[in-house]
């Protein structure tokens, strides 16, 4: 008998699930792969075949064009993969489509959570937790310090800084892919129901999210309006235009950005942003220890951020785990 | 506490400077004594508690979180304070905080031992941001990009006071300043400053441009090129403050014994040198009054290699007099008699500079060779001394700037509304030949000297010819031609071209300039006056 957890190996470029001969969330192109969600770090094109959820592979099919191979599997369901190994899709809360994957073979259970957060998000179901033997989390917000609000104080900051300036515009720097349709959605159920302005770039990812029976509200994009119609209003923009030419068209915008880097008063500085939203799609420092303790596992494999406090935690708290050295890169702008 | 931590977060992301002015002017008005007056001070000037080092909040958070969880923390964030804010354990009953002066009474009691239990427990009567402002507050130095000026223009805009008031009544007052918000929020009587060696604004000049005038009516003295300094003797003490008012005191102490009498006195601190000019008593040129700058102490070698003195202009105060109304020629008359009851070790006075006309004062300005010169300064024979500058008293006349031809090389961002342009330009020289194969040395750094129609155009050239991106820095294809204007240049180690520039400001775009027509370090060197 093959020793323990040998089926599944953690490589540079994704994790191999080796008798199925599969890779999960791999950063380069491989016959068979399982994506968790369609955030550029995890998804890209060229596989051969893509197993992921609807959401994810009709996400990846409008961001990287690629359909070839698509395989869908709903949330809850299992597919039989080759080599004796079973694969069942859980609800990650991270964004649209994200789910962790569950890899059972030979009575062992893995999972490999992709990005996830626990709070509510009405883009998308919640995380479910999943007991297993191995837990493979991230750490991008891996450190005491992070410890993100609730939702809706920030929600109110913005409405505030809105209200105060009815003569300029809240450009909100926002991940276009998951953030963007979060914070319209929360701007929504906080009773915004003002038209709400796009960036060229958020318009098919929004459209996306629509077809997907998330509600946005009415969204109508910059270009098609004046300076004047958009005072006291809110722009939403990828995090990379907020500082770019674009800008210039819209009424003397206050900047905002949301993401969790948005705690460190000097991160917010460094991107030039006035109203700092301490918004994230991941878990802060809090919820990514009370997962570890929830989910139980036996062995905790750390990845994507900050491995180090989390495995120091996971030390001080008598539970087994390592850091997984995968190649993949920061993801900034959450 | 609350508020104070709220105007600190939002002074941290706010940029514009009249943003800045407005939030504080706000805060003031609406925060009631003695608050307001211990906030105007940990923004002007920090306040000091000796107990509260950054050490004694590290060591509080070891004690509270595993230690390397706390160094990870803090290498990520960057600031003591700040991870210390976010670490602390939240208080399981809602916080009921502090008000400032609650705070600040209870962080003055505080000794090295008892910091330890006393601390904690303001900690857990805050929230996060909080429990930033009151570590902030207590280790000193804010680092907001809050200025002492920029807090004391604040206070006059808030109640409609003049800045040169503020000024004149700051340093011989403590915080929390109550006489000085009696005064000005109050509508009291203003705060007495007789016997206290307190700042007086300082007169300033108008830039001459093409202007005329007749030396019949105007004297010239040469403008030297040191840092301009107040220099006041009242009750027993004296006080050095720079140009914007704050107190230098303790970078030049040995300035501090050398006036006999109670004065107010305005000149130009210099440093000896071997360089000596047109004048008795020659004084060294800036880049060696830089070494003096800053130090909030000054060793002997320091003292021995650069000595301070001071080269005098004007005397306000004299022994109990103030001369500020009476016209220049009387009060130039004072303080020639004044300096034979000087030590010349530590003053000389700034000559007049006597010429038949206009004309002969520009040939005697172009022939001026002195480094440590700056131009010349035209004073109206009868301007009393007033604070700020009023036109047609006192002018600058400085010489002509150096102007060299250089290549655009790097761009970077500005900041605030010049944020979406590339408006800070790093521009070089050739190290040799262009056409045998030179290279481009960067020689200094300007954004400044151009219009905004020019920035637009400049920032589309930035963009159209970017060869390479560093982060917030782009490199462009050097194909454009800056003539830059400096006020003089000196060795320099920071820059691989071994050069610096003082003042350098783009003085012509040169659109149609070949880049290889540009000048070459050798000529740039050739302009070093020292």
């Amino acid at each position: 008998m093959a020793a323990p957890f040998s089926w599944i190996r953690p490589e540079p470029h994704g994790i191999h699930v080796v008798p199925a001969n599969c890779w999960v969330d791999p950063s380069r192109a491989v016959d068979k792969a399982l994506v968790t969600h369609g955030h550029a770090d995890h998804a890209r094109g060229g596989h051969g075949q893509t197993v992921a959820t609807p959401e994810t592979l009709a996400i990846m099919k409008l961001r990287y064009a690629t359909s070839d191979g698509a395989t869908p599997v709903q949330y809850g369901e299992t597919i039989r993969l080759p080599g004796g190994v079973d694969a069942t899709y859980i609800p990650a809360g991270h964004v649209l489509g994200s789910a962790q994957i569950l890899l059972e073979h030979a009575g062992e259970r893995v999972i490999v959570t992709g990005d996830y957060k626990r709070r509510h998000d009405p883009t998308c179901p919640p995380f479910e937790v999943t007991p297993c033997d191995i837990f493979v989390t991230e750490a991008t917000f891996g450190l005491p310090v992070f410890c993100h609000p609730p939702i809706e104080e920030e929600m109110a900051k913005l409405l505030d800084r809105l209200a105060a300036h009815p003569e300029r515009c809240v450009l909100v720097g926002a991940y276009a892919l998951g953030k963007a349709q979060r914070v319209i959605a929360e701007l929504r159920r906080a009773g915004h129901a003002a038209p709400i302005y796009l960036h060229g770039a958020m318009e098919k990812m929004c459209r996306l999210y629509e077809e997907h029976g998330v509600d946005l509200g009415e969204l109508r994009l910059v270009a098609d309006h004046s300076k004047d119609e958009m005072r006291g209003s809110i722009v939403v923009c990828p995090p990379s235009a907020l500082n770019d030419r674009w800008s210039r068209r819209l009424p003397d915008p206050i900047t905002a950005m949301a993401s969790g880097w948005m705690r460190i008063r000097q991160r917010a500085r460094q991107r030039n942003v006035e109203l700092p939203l301490v918004i994230s799609d991941h878990a802060d420092w809090g919820e990514l220890t009370r997962t570890i303790e929830e989910v139980g596992a036996e062995e905790n494999w750390i990845t994507h951020g900050r491995e180090d406090a989390l495995l120091r935690w996971c030390q001080l708290h008598q539970r087994r785990a390592r850091a997984l050295a995968l190649v993949g890169y920061e993801d900034e702008d959450d | 506490m609350e508020e104070f931590a709220a105007l600190i977060d939002a002074l941290v992301y706010t940029r514009s400077r009249n943003e800045k002015l407005r939030l504080i002017a706000e805060y003031l008005r609406a925060t009631p004594d003695p608050d307001r007056g211990w906030a105007l001070a940990a923004l002007a000037d920090g306040l000091d508690f000796p107990a509260v080092k950054s050490s004694t909040i590290r060591n509080l958070l070891k004690d509270r979180i595993d230690p390397v969880l706390w160094t990870l923390s803090r290498d990520f964030v960057g600031d003591t304070a700040e991870t210390a804010s976010l670490l602390w354990p939240a208080p399981e009953d809602s916080p009921s905080p502090p008000t400032v002066s609650e705070a600040v009474d209870q962080l003055g009691g505080m000794n090295r031992k008892s910091v330890l239990t006393e601390l904690p427990r303001l900690l857990d009567r805050l929230d996060p941001s909080g429990r930033y402002a009151l570590l902030k507050l207590a280790t000193g130095g804010m680092r907001i990009g809050v200025s002492s000026r920029l807090a004391k223009t604040a206070f006059a805009q808030a109640f409609a006071v003049s800045v040169e008031e503020v000024e004149e009544y700051w340093h011989g007052l403590d915080a929390p300043y109550d006489p000085l918000f009696a005064w000005a929020a109050r509508g009291e009587a203003p705060p007495d400053i007789e016997n206290l060696p307190t700042f007086r604004p300082f007169m300033l000049a108008h830039p001459l441009e093409e202007a005329v005038v007749d030396l019949a009516d105007y004297a010239a003295e040469w403008k030297w090129d040191g840092i301009r300094v107040q220099l006041v003797r009242a009750g027993e003490e004296t006080r050095v403050y720079s140009r914007s008012g704050d107190d230098i005191s303790a970078t030049f102490p040995e300035l501090l014994e050398v006036l006999p009498f109670p004065a107010v006195l305005d000149g130009e601190l210099l440093v000896r040198g071997a360089h000596q000019g047109g004048e008795a008593g020659g004084a060294a040129s800036f880049n060696a009054l830089q070494q003096r700058l800053g130090r909030k102490t000054v060793s002997k070698k320091m003292l021995a290699e650069f000595p301070a003195f001071v080269r005098l202009y004007d005397a306000l105060l004299l022994e109990g007099e103030d001369l500020r109304e009476l016209p220049w020629t009387a009060r130039r008359a004072r303080l020639e008699a004044l300096m034979g009851r000087l030590p010349d070790s530590h003053f000389d006075l700034s000559q007049v500079v006597e010429a038949r006309d206009f004309e002969h004062l520009a040939q005697i300005r172009e022939g001026a060779r002195d480094d440590a010169i700056e131009g010349l300064m035209l004073k109206r024979r009868d301007s009393p001394y007033i604070a700020g500058r009023r036109v047609g008293y006192w002018y600058k006349w400085k010489r002509d700037p150096l102007l060299v031809d250089c290549v655009l090389m790097y761009a970077q961002r500005g900041s605030g509304k010049r944020s979406s342009f590339f408006s800070d330009y790093t521009f070089g020289c050739w190290d040799g030949d262009p056409d045998a194969g030179a290279e481009l040395l960067p020689v200094g750094k300007a954004y400044s000297g151009f219009t905004d129609e020019e920035l637009k155009k400049l920032d589309r050239h930035v963009r159209q010819n970017t060869v390479n991106r560093f982060g917030p820095v782009r490199e462009t294809d050097k194909s454009l031609v800056f003539e830059v204007a400096f006020d003089s240049v000196h060795e320099s180690k920071r820059h691989k071209s071994g050069l610096a520039m003082r003042f350098p400001r783009i003085h012509r775009i040169r659109w149609d300039k070949p880049p290889h027509e540009a000048d070459r370090i050798e000529a740039l060197r050739s302009l070093i006056r020292d």
